[in-house]
């Protein structure tokens, strides 16, 4: 291990507050963090459990609404919270950089990739422009951007997500930082993607001998990257442990909660021996107005009462397969059957009874549910809109519903949305497409921006709402974790076709199609090991990209 | 770019159509009011006969309508007839007078573009200091204030308290150019005063609204110092709403200066065009409409046109 080495960063009893209903309120309350040169180590825990918050703080950095309260942030021997405004300022970015969650946000769209690599070594006077430049181009090299040499010379928006990452770090490392801090930064990412980031961070802040703070919710993710772990929960550290030790023999509660988290599984059903689909998808096409296919020939049946998953990376077509289905955006080819008559491919010619059968719940609920609405009403409207109740009837069904989703109805009747957490807010969601009385709804990523405990949450109450309504579900997902489970059949999709479809249990059996199993070999695992084990399997010139490209279209 | 091509060409074809719209509106508008050219002409004590006989001189005895399309025909061709009330060229008219009041436009623009938008980058980056709250209070004065009233305040201190500018703004063929700016200084700085307010807190809003973007915060967490945040990183990404900010205060220059022409007694095309309401000459009347109103139409183009080449993802496509 890293103990003999000399100690870089020490954070003191540190407490930040944040700003909120007129006060200031802890929201990090006292955690103590040692990193010693060339440690990488992992902050994990659930949203609001202070993370990135610590993340910046290492940098001596309050984000807008925040302010360090109390305790000591030495880094190589300097006090943080007591040197001036331009001394911090000083070491940001020359001796301590970050690297952000999403790199395509993070990145000025206004400027060239490579000139803002080039920004701050030239601002420190480290190196010259043109030297900066060399420099860039060959860590881009390093982290194994394709077309290194020209590849900086584009706009962010010319460029991939997972290149992007990777350019980011390339720009983090512009200056040779001591200290690097990933704030998530493959979470935004898909599987196969997140694999080439992984292993080019870890790559390179092996050769710098660079220590790194890597900040994640996702478990799998930080037992590849990290040599310690330190859990967190509101504000507080829950216990901290070398990698193997933490994932093997857990000590806290908390912590073997976390690591729990995986096992829900509902029951797998299967279809009924003769029946017709409640939904059918017939060889179809579709576009967005005249821009390329997305979807190409694209079929499958949907039987009532089952949970179809259907995978695959983003732009695969997951989401406008769903949108043909709601009628939202029209085939070009194709039809879509209900219960075996043709549904009116334009959601305007359905009727009310073709509508309320197909209904929609988000992933995002947060923009979903909007805000100035009382959550009565939001539920309250579909609820009058397909089945004509009123007054005291309606507050009858409102109440049901609320029930239904567990969440008492005295309590949250009048409530808006932003008075509500994640989790709740997408209950919310669930129980505005439960109040059309569907047959069939449509679950596009609802548990991705959600915590995973919240996520099983979730998951557990759709699968509970599945047995007593009869339900089907299409649950659009990337997260192969969640397939396992509440999936009975599973759909993978890649470049909008289906290459692959089958019951839950003979999708997760080889042999597989060759990209599902790419994806499925691209999740990560607990095991500190996989990773490495997977690269070699792969080899290194087999990454992502090249892999894709090998299997094909 | 064959985008902006198609853009600007579609825009302008809709802007013919809403200039034909206008006219017609101004044209029949006039007619609604109460007496006529020849009425203005020959006063009130005029007998109906005489009136009768002028206008069927003026050619006033036809429908509106008919006159109407006579004078589209000659407009399509840029020839907007001649004044009922001087006899003259409408175009000669308003053309010597247009010229001045474009020069008292971009003198003004000159002048408060650089200052509103460098003061809008100073509140943006001193944000809720005493500096950026008397730069709002202030230029929010001004802009609450009407302009002729900000002229007068203008003329009594510079022209008559301290003697430094003329008060009368009054144009003589052979002056220098300096000559000329030093006499329309108080009408530009009126208008500048008018204006500066609304393109500042633009500026500043836009750039603020930015400061939560994560590429800032990366700005930032790099070490970037915070007046190089501002200009190199938040302000190139501000440019679209400051332009269309920037466009309709140039139209405001070019076609709200009535009352600072008649104030100082500029040879402008507003106060061309008070003079030819109060005597009923449609002709006149109808061709300022019609330069304004396709003033604003150029204007909003170019702010469009501007919002989009200052968008990286439309100036260098995937």
């Amino acid at each position: 291990m890293v103990k003999d080495k000399d100690v870089l960063l020490k954070i003191k009893d540190l407490k930040i507050q944040g700003y909120s209903d007129e006060t200031w309120v802890d929201i990090i309350k006292g955690v103590d963090l040692t990193l010693h040169r060339g440690e990488v180590m992992g902050l994990i825990g659930e949203s609001g459990a202070g993370k990135s918050t610590i993340g910046a703080g290492a940098m001596g950095y309050a984000r807008d609404g925040t302010r360090i309260s109390e305790g000591s942030i030495e880094f190589d021997g300097m006090e943080l919270t007591t040197a001036t405004e331009d001394e911090r300022r000083a070491l940001r970015g020359a001796r301590i950089a970050y690297v952000a969650q999403s790199a395509a946000a993070s990145f000025n769209p206004s400027h060239k990739i490579i000139d803002q690599h080039t920004e701050a070594p030239v601002q420190y006077r480290i190196q010259k422009r043109m030297e900066a430049q060399e420099d860039a181009i060959d860590l881009y090299n390093r982290l194994r951007l394709p077309n290194p040499d020209e590849i900086g010379f584009r706009y962010p928006h010319q460029v991939s997500g997972g290149q992007l990452q990777r350019a980011m770090t390339a720009m983090a490392m512009s200056c040779r930082p001591d200290l690097i801090i990933f704030d998530e930064p493959t979470t935004a990412l898909d599987v196969t993607t997140q694999i080439e980031v992984l292993a080019a961070i870890r790559d390179i802040v092996d050769q710098f001998n660079t220590a790194a703070i890597y900040i994640t919710h996702d478990l799998a993710v930080v037992a590849q990257m990290a040599d310690t772990i330190k859990v967190l929960l509101k504000g507080n550290e829950v216990e901290e442990a070398p990698t193997e030790e933490m994932l093997n023999n857990p000590k806290e509660d908390y912590t073997k909660s976390l690591w729990a988290v995986r096992s829900f599984e509902s029951p797998q059903r299967y279809r009924p021996e003769d029946g017709t689909p409640l939904i059918s998808v017939k060889n179809v096409d579709a576009a967005y107005a005249s821009g390329p296919k997305i979807l190409n020939d694209v079929s499958f049946d949907i039987y009532a009462g089952m949970t179809v998953a259907v995978v695959g990376e983003s732009g695969s077509g997951k989401s406008t397969t769903a949108r043909c289905i709601t009628g939202l955006l029209p085939p070009q080819k194709g039809e879509v059957l209900f219960n075996g008559t043709p549904f009116p491919p334009d959601y305007r010619n359905r009727t009310k009874e073709e509508l309320r059968q197909c209904q929609m719940i988000y992933q995002m609920a947060d923009t979903a549910l909007n805000p100035k609405v009382r959550i009565s009403e939001i539920i309250g409207r579909p609820a009058q809109f397909y089945s004509g109740l009123t007054g005291a009837a309606l507050k009858n069904r409102v109440d049901e519903l609320l029930d239904l989703i567990e969440l008492d109805p005295a309590k949250y009747y009048n409530r808006y949305p932003p008075e509500l957490s994640g989790g709740q807010k997408q209950r919310i969601g669930i129980a505005r497409a439960l109040a059309a009385e569907p047959t069939f709804i449509v679950c596009d990523e609802v548990t991705s921006a959600l915590d995973q405990l919240v996520a099983e949450g979730i998951l557990r109450l759709l699968d509970r709402l599945q047995d007593e309504l009869n339900l089907a579900y299409m649950f659009i997902t990337h997260d192969l974790a969640t397939v396992r489970s509440i999936a009975d059949e599973v759909i993978v999709m890649q470049h909008g076709k289906v290459v692959e479809q089958g019951p839950k249990d003979d999708m997760f059996k080889p042999p597989h199609h060759p990209y599902t199993d790419l994806l499925l070999s691209s999740v990560p695992e607990m095991d500190p090991n996989w990773l490495t084990t997977l690269l070699e399997e792969r080899g290194v010139d087999n990454l992502g990209d090249a892999a894709a490209a090998r299997i094909g279209g | 770019m064959g985008d902006i091509l198609g853009l600007v060409g579609k825009r302008l074809g809709l802007g013919a159509i809403i200039l034909l719209i206008i006219s017609a509106i101004i044209f029949f508008m006039i007619e609604l009011l109460p007496g006529d050219v020849a009425q203005a002409v020959l006063g009130q004590g005029a007998t109906e006969e005489n009136l009768a006989a002028l206008r069927k001189e003026m050619g006033l005895d036809q429908p509106a309508i008919v006159r109407y399309l006579a004078w589209l025909k000659g407009a399509i061709v840029f020839d907007f007839g001649t004044s009922i009330v001087t006899g003259g060229s409408v175009a000669s008219a308003i053309g010597e007078r247009f010229a001045n009041t474009l020069f008292l436009a971009a003198y003004a623009a000159m002048i408060a573009i650089p200052i509103s938008i460098l003061l809008g980058v100073l509140v943006a980056l001193l944000r809720n200091s005493i500096f950026d709250r008397v730069a709002n209070v202030v230029t929010l004065s001004f802009i609450s204030s009407p302009e002729f009233f900000l002229g007068y305040i203008l003329i009594l201190y510079f022209s008559v308290k301290w003697g430094m500018f003329p008060a009368i703004a009054s144009l003589n063929d052979g002056m220098s150019f300096g000559d000329l700016l030093y006499r329309t200084f108080l009408p530009a700085l009126t208008m500048v005063l008018v204006v500066t307010a609304h393109m500042m807190r633009m500026t500043r809003a836009a750039i603020i609204n930015l400061l939560a973007s994560p590429y800032i915060e990366m700005a930032r967490l790099k070490g970037v110092p915070p007046w190089r945040v501002i200009v190199k990183h938040a302000l190139p990404n501000a440019w679209a709403p400051i332009i269309t900010v920037i466009a309709l205060n140039l139209a405001y220059l070019i076609t709200g200066v009535v009352l600072v022409e008649v104030v100082f007694v500029y040879p402008g095309i507003g106060q061309l065009l008070v003079d030819a309401v109060a005597k009923r000459d449609v002709p006149v009347v109808n061709a300022c409409c019609l330069i304004f109103a396709a003033t604003f139409i150029l204007l909003n183009l170019a702010a469009d046109v501007g919002a989009i080449l200052t968008n990286p993802r439309l100036r260098h496509p995937k």
